[in-house]
């Protein structure tokens, strides 16, 4: 790979990273190519917390974070970010509060200065609860009525039995109308600190200057009572093929989403297996199962699988949307192609292909801020080594044909699947 | 316009290349002039399926071969097809650019358009439709736009209505390919990691060579001034109502447009930011009458619409949000509006443009889409025209553009709680 490329991928030397003394980790790196900034990061106050008749709170808090703080209004904030055509936004998952923000680079401070308030003192405002409960609950009812968000929740819920990851982070209904002012305040007070939060910053800056910007706005943050977040249980693997369809009668498109516990990000199976879905549903136009339910059958406009791999078990699914009476004829097709790829793996040429694509997306993948800012986080998120993209090359070709299908044996099981459906 | 080449090749094919040395990449797009008001009655939907035929082969690079080339390089590519125009791009790392110009230039004119690829992509687009019926959003801006066109043909959808997805033939598509794929009716923009003159000369060994075309002169019937509001309403499943409400808007050329944007920056946000401090929000969102309001232009060749979209509470009767909004339309038009919220727009603009700067795939993207309504300068002159906009400019399109007896008003009636 040529020098140019290699030097445009993060590595120990441009990436500056510091852990203020409480606990902050900040991790900066310089691009004077536009004249803007980015940030982006996590801390660990997701949904992995809440308690079952209250889904949906650690949702709900971040939501309200930006709604208004002990020093200003819902609108003064949006006011002071759109004014200058900054943004800043935080979404919640099973782990963390994430969030991301961009600005010209002289709007820095302000974009700190917010994210810090907004993460320290929000004032969750009475008619600003009840507005977003609303929004929620609208949220809520769209959902009911989307055949693709319906068939990942159903999938979610029995791959997932009895486990954090199998329930929806917005919650349900009934759950988001029991959501309490206090139970809002109470989360944010135990579980929002400096501790494990971790931020980025990427742009026309110095990275010394981009960390003592945040030492100056969130060095002096500390909760001596942040509570650590609970372990996430064991996951029971599946004993058999679980058939489930959730009717939303009216529409012309069913999803479907067929899957298995995948590896996690950590994994050593974590290339091969992501090597191996390239090949299942991803490369060129998707892959084998793109090649056989869209374009030989002319079943569907999108069919793919898709590898999700994060801190706990991830998944490893097949989604596509097809008409109604073409759900089984899809189904088969998918089924015929997992056992295919289970019982042979991948040949040498898709593997090599797939290894090509891997190496060769790279620059793309971190042309932009943002693209740099996710991989930078990813790194820190499972410690993949700060020279990882310099290393990544040869992680790639390491992957053989025998590691693919021993990955493909080892977590699809085409009699052990879930198969989640949602259509009229 | 620093650093653009602009050339004409010997054919009539328009190419513009930006040199950009920030990363190794090099994006390439090919822009044809032919989108969906080319379309005549019968025919809905042609311009969209005949890109997704590009992608069915050659006899040099078959169906499944070109999606790998690119893969294995490491690129991405994709299309799409507009009202106006259809576009074709890769955005590769920057040495194996030349595969992308060798493909493009052999779909141009060589895509085989096999009956059989043609069958089975015919059922691909008829789920495509079938995936958008069954978002409520599609299938009420479908209606309003259906009620706001009757003669031009902007009438119609660009994914085609069903009868037509079904009744189009293969020698239907093919014709419309051999009439609108010529070198005089496109135009390539080049943006990334290259040197001008080689690669200037890469692009004529390509396309020179391919015979220039007569193609058919695009349909021109302009749509008639409406007299009166239309109402309409658009059931379906569900239990949250929506709202649609759209306004006659000028062509992207028209020297209105520009004060339309400070406006629509003042009523609904700056495009590409968040809205939540627009004169909108604040009136229908945060009084609690609207769960979300939004409202968005489009860069057209003729005059198109301007749409707000409401999302109502199911506590509230749709017609006091919408009797909010026209109190905010109202106001835009009785008194001027305050030179700081014009500056305000102007930095957000500002704003979004230097974070399209980061991305050679959106420089790319801009001198071709420019060039399909207007030319470069359109883009390049942008925040200009934007800053000389004056607020006596912005009451006035105000007056003129958001008249209640010119609109189209639909509502989407959800049919109940579902199960």
């Amino acid at each position: 790979m040529a020098a140019k490329t290699k030097s445009s991928f993060p590595s120990p030397e441009d990436v500056y990273q510091v852990t203020l003394p409480n606990g902050i980790t900040v991790l900066a790196r310089s691009n004077f190519n536009s004249p803007s900034v980015n940030i982006g990061g996590y801390l660990p106050a997701g949904s992995i917390s809440e308690t079952d008749d209250k889904l949906g709170l650690a949702d709900f808090v971040t939501s309200m974070l930006m709604r208004g703080t002990q020093k200003r209004t819902f609108d003064d904030i949006y006011n002071e970010l759109e004014s200058v055509g900054a943004s800043l936004g935080f979404d919640s998952g099973v782990h963390n509060v994430n969030f991301g923000g961009r600005a010209l680079v002289e709007d820095l401070p302000l974009l700190l200065n917010l994210l810090s308030e907004s993460l320290r003192a929000p004032g969750f405002p009475k008619d600003e609860v009840e507005r977003l409960r609303t929004q929620l609950l609208t949220g809520l009812a769209l959902r009911a009525q989307d055949t693709s968000d319906m068939a990942d929740l159903l999938f979610e819920q029995f791959l997932y039995a009895n486990h954090p990851y199998g329930k929806p982070t917005d919650g349900f209904v009934e759950t988001v109308q029991a959501i309490t002012r206090d139970d809002l305040e109470s989360f944010h007070r135990l579980h929002f600190g400096p501790r494990g939060l971790v931020i980025a910053i990427v742009g026309a800056i110095q990275p010394k200057k981009a960390v003592e910007a945040v030492e100056k706005v969130m060095g002096g943050w500390s909760v001596p009572g942040q509570k650590e977040p609970p372990a996430l249980p064991p996951l029971k693997p599946l004993k058999k093929l679980i058939t489930k369809h959730h009717a939303i009668p009216g529409k012309s498109q069913s999803d479907l989403v067929v899957g298995t516990i995948g590896p996690n990000r950590k994994s050593p199976d974590h290339m091969a297996a992501s090597l191996g879905n390239s090949v299942l549903g991803q490369f060129g136009m998707m892959g084998r199962i793109g090649d056989a339910v869209r374009e030989k059958a002319g079943l569907a406009y999108y069919a793919y699988s898709s590898l999700h791999s994060g801190i706990g078990p991830g998944s490893w699914e097949v989604a596509a949307g097809v008409n109604p009476k073409n759900l089984k004829k899809a189904l088969d097709l998918i089924e015929k192609e997992l056992k295919r790829f289970v019982r042979n793996g991948v040949t040498r040429e898709e593997l090599a292909d797939s290894q090509a694509n891997f190496i060769g997306r790279l620059p793309l993948t971190l042309e932009s801020n943002g693209g740099m800012i996710s991989a930078i986080l990813n790194i820190h998120r499972y410690d993949l080594g700060m020279d990882y993209y310099q290393r990544y090359e040869s992680l790639v070709r390491k992957v053989t044909r025998t590691d693919v299908v021993d990955v493909a044996g080892k977590y699809i099981d085409p009699d052990r699947l879930v198969i989640a459906t949602a259509g009229p | 316009m620093k650093n653009v080449t602009q050339v004409q090749l010997k054919n009539g094919m328009k190419v513009m290349l930006k040199e950009i040395h920030t990363a190794p990449i090099i994006s390439s797009w090919i822009w044809y002039r032919v989108g969906s008001r080319d379309e005549s009655t019968g025919r809905t939907g042609i311009s969209h399926w005949t890109e997704h035929m590009l992608f069915k082969g050659t006899k040099k690079f078959p169906g499944g071969i070109l999606d790998k080339a690119i893969s294995r390089d490491g690129g991405r590519w994709n299309a799409s097809t507009s009202r106006d125009s259809t576009r074709y791009y890769e955005t590769m790392p920057a040495a194996k650019i030349d595969l992308a110009l060798r493909l493009e230039a052999d779909r141009m004119t060589r895509s085989l358009f096999d009956p059989k690829e043609v069958a089975s992509e015919r059922t691909v687009v008829i789920s495509e439709r079938e995936g958008s019926e069954n978002e409520p959003m599609f299938l009420l801006g479908e209606a309003v736009q259906n009620a706001s066109f009757r003669v031009h043909p902007y009438h119609h959808e660009i994914i085609g209505d069903m009868a037509d997805l079904r009744s189009i033939t293969r020698d239907d598509l093919f014709d419309h390919y051999r009439a609108y794929y010529v070198p005089n009716n496109a135009v390539l923009s080049v943006a990334g990691d290259f040197d001008t003159r080689s690669m200037l000369n890469r692009i004529k060994e390509l396309f020179e060579p391919i015979p220039k075309g007569n193609f058919p002169p695009r349909l021109a019937r302009p749509e008639p001034e409406r007299k009166g509001e239309l109402q309409l309403t658009v059931e379906g499943p569900g239990e949250t109502a929506f709202m649609q409400i759209a306004y006659p808007f000028p062509n992207a050329t028209h020297p209105d447009y520009f004060p339309l944007q400070v406006l629509e920056s003042l009523l609904n946000g700056a495009s590409g930011l968040s809205y939540k401090t627009c004169r909108l929000y604040r009136a229908l969102v945060d009084t609690s009458l609207a769960v979300d309001v939004s409202g968005w232009s489009e860069s057209t060749i003729d005059p198109f619409l301007y749409r707000f979209t409401i999302v109502h509470r199911p506590d509230v009767k749709p017609e006091k949000a919408l009797a909010a909004l026209d109190d905010e339309i109202k106001k835009m038009q009785d008194e001027p509006a305050p030179e700081a919220e014009i500056h305000r727009a102007v930095k957000q603009a500002r704003a979004v443009f230097a974070y399209g700067s980061e991305n050679i795939t959106h420089q790319a993207f801009w001198m071709g889409y420019t060039s399909m309504f207007s030319d470069y300068s359109w883009y390049t002159t942008y925040l200009d025209k934007l800053a000389k906009v004056t607020p006596d400019d912005v009451q006035r399109v105000a007056q003129t553009y958001f008249q209640q007896n010119k609109r189209v008003v639909g509502a989407y009636v959800p049919a109940g709680k579902a199960n």
